[in-house]
């Protein structure tokens, strides 16, 4: 949808595609390496991020066979010879096929080089319950939170993934960007049931979004609710419903969990005194665990209320349906944490 | 009349005939309940590869076990689940075979001698090693068969599952359906060998290769391999060659596939094929195909009905089956 202006409605999937494609443009550096790319006929990954490139760039669109730990540890090598890699896995859960390269090797080739390599490596991971069943389902940000040497986007919508994808491209570091499944907008045959709209006007300009900022979305007085992918959009339409029935929330997307936008997130404190954290990471050790500590260890005398956390259960992904939306955190239950929270 | 089905014999051949039939119409039934939106999840076919999980299964004893992929709803049949439970699996019933905790890419029993399939590529190969050296260390004569994709054989787990059977002789066998595709990607562009068996050598141990579409060909050569690793022998990898004919997953409109291919792979349909050979043995009428046909569509129906009619699990029954 081209308006005048040359600015676009793209959804996550287009404009990451976008992005892709742009500074892939810009550096002859920048490759894409993965399961199922680049093939004609095919679906451009699991969910049309990479369709039709292998048109523009036949030689940097990297098909591999099915083997992680050759796509991870392939990403790192050619990183560390000077080469811009953008890795990306199926679905986040084959992440742990490749544990090695990404948590031993990645993550610290730098620093155990005593900061004499660089490791500009991108790792693509789509994450998040869609009715698949326990091993593809998985939102598992939160183990990597725990590993030093890696940052980590989040992106919920379109402007965010492009503006965050470029930002990790040019990074010269690490970054993995979590991206929902029920988000992407992807279409044809890899249209997601349950995709909620993420699709923003994207302009025509070169544009980043930094890493480690958040954005608040929805200003607010009552309530700080802190959030990402999937759970940031329904938090936003819980917080709207709640605006009627008189509790201010004020919304905040962190989009990056690493570095974590700590600034943001206190002045926003400051002002409530009241959080609600929501995530589909798994509530024990999830990623809201840490920022509640931060908030509680740096600003204690601004808290008015216990700090909630709304998360996903700490089971494995059940595939039922009845049951899967009782593990992700759902309207109700977020409009229940909230309203308790503003209450207190 | 060839020797293997003189040997297999009228009923067992025509077990082995059904169990073929089950798996097509209940595929086709599947197919059908999950496009028109009455089934939830995503779902793996199996149509085509028939041959290859009755052939092997029905090579098996009693107290062998098997493993599978993403794609297990033949292998779930061939192995004797029943219809219903595996049906009432892809509608998340409570009277699933996993409780609805699965859904389509985990299906098993183990009281049937199938472990619950394994949705990562290449994930199952190391656990049937593990299950086959529990034979081992308890001196039972059984064996334990993975069950595994072409794409699968370029994983790291299969290296190390299949070096580590090898080395202790584990009673294990390693089938590799290749059928042609992983995904959208061609099994050329993804390994240089003609077979996938030929990775054996690096092992040290037996690689065969038969006819996936030929049930017949499947049993004989996976009755010697099961043989084989059940009297001490070891492992070996069996390699099938057959065809993807439906798509990956879900609607695939398999753009990326040659039409000369699949045209050949669809005129070589193994149910099809099996069925002439056993006219020819004179082990059944046109009309003894008929019942069994008939049965088959009626077990399949009863089973939609009995997942349709079975209850959602209680949305806190997630928080169940954690530890023992
Ligand atoms: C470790 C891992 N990587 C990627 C995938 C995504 N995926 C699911 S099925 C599949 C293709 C598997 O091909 P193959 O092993 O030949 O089995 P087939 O689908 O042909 O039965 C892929 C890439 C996965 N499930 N697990
Ligand atoms: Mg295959």
């Amino acid at each position: 949808m081209a308006k005048k202006d040359g600015n676009r409605v793209l959804t996550i999937a287009e404009a990451l595609r976008e992005g892709i494609t742009e500074e892939m443009e810009r550096d002859e550096k920048v490759f894409c390496i993965g399961e199922d790319i680049g093939i004609p006929g095919g679906w451009g990954g699991a969910f049309t991020v990479t369709l039709g490139l292998e048109k523009l760039f036949p030689e940097r669109i990297i098909n591999t066979p099915i083997s992680e730990i050759s796509i991870f540890g392939a990403a790192l090598g050619s990183a560390i010879m000077g080469m811009k890699p953008i890795a990306d896995v199926q679905y986040g859960d084959f992440l742990f096929c490749a544990m090695d390269q990404i948590v031993n090797q990645i993550s610290m080739m730098r620093y155990i080089s005593g900061g004499k390599i660089k490791v500009p490596v991108v790792i693509r991971v789509p994450v998040g319950a869609s009715n698949r069943g326990p091993q593809h389902a998985h939102s598992m940000e939160s183990w990597f939170i725990n590993v030093p040497g890696i940052k980590i986007v989040c992106p919920s919508n379109a402007y965010d993934a492009k503006g965050l994808l470029k930002a990790a491209i040019r990074d010269g570091n690490p970054v993995m960007i979590f991206e929902h499944k029920l988000l992407y907008g992807s279409k044809g045959a890899r249209a997601e049931k349950g995709t909620i709209d993420a699709s923003r006007y994207i302009p025509k300009e070169d544009y980043i979004v930094p890493i480690g900022k958040a954005e608040v979305l929805r200003k607010g007085n009552d309530v700080t609710i802190l959030s990402t992918l999937l759970m940031l959009h329904r938090s936003l339409s819980v917080a709207e419903q709640l605006e009627s029935e008189g509790v201010s929330c004020e919304v905040i997307d962190l989009r990056s969990l690493v570095p974590l936008d700590t600034e943001g997130i206190f002045n926003s404190v400051k002002k409530t005194g009241k959080v609600v954290i929501v995530e589909e990471c798994t509530k024990r050790g999830g990623w809201g665990a840490e920022v509640a500590a931060r908030i509680a260890e740096s600003i204690p005398d601004h808290l008015i209320a216990p700090i909630k956390r709304i998360a996903a259960l700490d089971t494995p992904v059940p595939f039922s349906p009845v049951m899967e939306n009782y593990y992700v955190p759902s309207l109700e239950r977020i409009k229940d944490g909230i309203v308790k929270t503003a209450a207190y | 009349m060839s020797k293997i089905l003189k040997k297999i014999g009228a009923q067992k051949a025509l077990e082995m005939y059904k169990r073929m039939l089950k798996i097509r119409r209940f595929e086709e039934r599947v197919r059908y309940l999950f496009l028109e939106g009455i089934m939830p999840g995503t779902i793996h076919q199996y149509d085509g590869q028939e041959a290859c999980a009755v052939g092997v299964c029905s090579a098996l004893a009693d107290g062998d076990v098997i493993a599978s992929t993403h794609r297990p709803h033949g292998h779930a049949i061939a192995k004797g689940l029943t219809c219903k439970e595996i049906m009432a699996e892809l509608f998340g019933k409570t009277t699933g075979c996993c409780k609805g905790k699965g859904g389509s890419m985990h299906l098993g029993n183990m009281d049937k001698g199938m472990l619950p399939s394994i949705a990562i590529v290449g994930g199952n190969l190391p656990i049937v090693t593990g299950m086959g050296l529990a034979f081992k260390l308890r001196s039972k004569k059984n064996v334990a068969v993975s069950f595994f994709g072409d794409g699968a054989s370029n994983e790291g787990a299969f290296h190390e599952a299949i070096n580590l059977a090898a080395i202790y002789d584990i009673p294990a066998v390693f089938v590799c359906e290749n059928n042609l595709y992983g995904a959208s990607t061609h099994v050329s562009i993804v390994c240089k060998l003609k077979n996938i068996a030929d990775r054996a050598c690096a092992y040290g141990i037996d690689g065969v290769v038969a006819d996936g579409n030929d049930v017949l060909a499947v049993y004989e050569t996976a009755e010697k391999v099961i043989k084989k690793a059940r009297n001490g022998g070891g492992p070996s990898i069996l390699e099938l060659k057959t065809f993807r004919r439906c798509g990956h997953s879900r609607r695939d409109s398999k753009a990326y596939m040659r039409k000369e291919e699949l045209d050949y792979w669809m005129a070589r349909d193994p149910i099809a094929m099996f069925k002439d050979i056993l006219l020819k043995a004179g082990f059944c009428s046109e009309e003894d195909l008929e019942r069994i046909s008939k049965e088959v569509d009626a077990e399949v129906e009863e089973a939609v009905e009995y997942a349709q009619a079975s209850p959602d699990p209680r949305p806190e029954d997630a928080l169940e089956d954690i530890f023992a």
